[in-house]
């Protein structure tokens, strides 16, 4: 199963959302896509949904790592959102929730931005 | 119940997902649950893939082999290349260590082995290759079960 991606913005938030499956082989193009909406200006916010992620390995931790930098860099703040128990456990793992904060799903994670979906 | 399969495959990433289902598949014979084949599923992939972007180079030309036997509810599984291999094994599993951060690899995949499976054993001589043979047993699974 390949990796879909749809991003999406509500004010200064970009919206990543992931359906699929996130490994070295569709990493690459995870990543160009992503930097190219975070070249938006408006931008600030990361929300990264990943409800339909059926399944990540190290390669993802490793782009999340890598977009959480460029959104420090903006002075924003990086939110994962409905996070599987497998994909969590990876997460855990690498201690990624000490930098970057998991909401329940996209609706709380606007609200903690402090902007209405 | 003892059964072995083998696969050799390119070194290009679109077999990561191919290897990792097809060892999954291989596996549904001991009836593992869900999270037990998540489990070796990603380690497949984790192994594969530092086959294909550290001992290859990601170079597509290249072969990477995997073993699996199954001995009653014992699971094992070999992954090796004929790469570069690895100067310093205890370095190379150092969580969050990686030799290639300007590719934004997390240096999370020896850890991940080493949590998702009951044994790790990584050999490797440097210009000839590197095995990473790794088992897991089901047994504990059933007796949930039952």
């Amino acid at each position: 199963m390949q990796l879909s991606m749809q991003f999406s913005t509500i004010e200064e938030v970009l919206i990543v959302r992931l359906e699929g499956e996130l490994d070295h082989h569709s990493a690459s193009r995870l990543k160009m896509e992503w930097q190219e909406y975070l070249k938006n200006e408006r931008i600030k916010h990361v929300i990264l949904n990943l409800e339909n992620l059926h399944f990540m390995d190290s390669s993802g931790l490793g782009v999340v790592l890598g977009r959480y930098k460029e959104v420090k860099q903006l002075g924003g703040e990086m939110i994962v959102c409905s996070v599987s128990p497998s994909v969590k456990r990876l997460f855990d793992m690498s201690g990624i929730f000490k930098i970057v904060r998991l909401e329940s799903d996209e609706s709380f994670a606007l609200l903690s931005l402090g902007v209405a979906s | 119940m003892n059964n072995s399969m083998q696969l050799e495959f390119k070194s290009v990433s679109a077999n990561e997902a191919f290897a990792r289902v097809s060892v999954a598949a291989f596996v549904s014979q001991v009836d593992p649950t869900m999270d037990e084949l998540t489990e070796i599923k990603t380690v497949v992939s984790e192994a594969v893939t530092n086959a294909i972007i550290h001992a290859y180079d990601e170079d597509p030309t290249q072969s990477v082999y995997i073993t699996c036997e199954l001995n009653d509810h014992t699971f094992s599984l070999t992954i090796e290349d004929r790469g570069i291999g690895i100067d310093n094994i205890d370095l190379a599993k150092e969580p969050l260590f990686t030799s290639k951060p300007e590719l934004e690899r997390s240096g999370m995949g020896f850890t991940i082995m080493e949590n998702f499976m009951d044994k790790v054993k990584i050999t490797s001589n440097p210009g000839q290759g590197t095995k990473v043979m790794m088992m897991k047993d089901f047994q504990k699974s059933k007796s949930y079960i039952n």
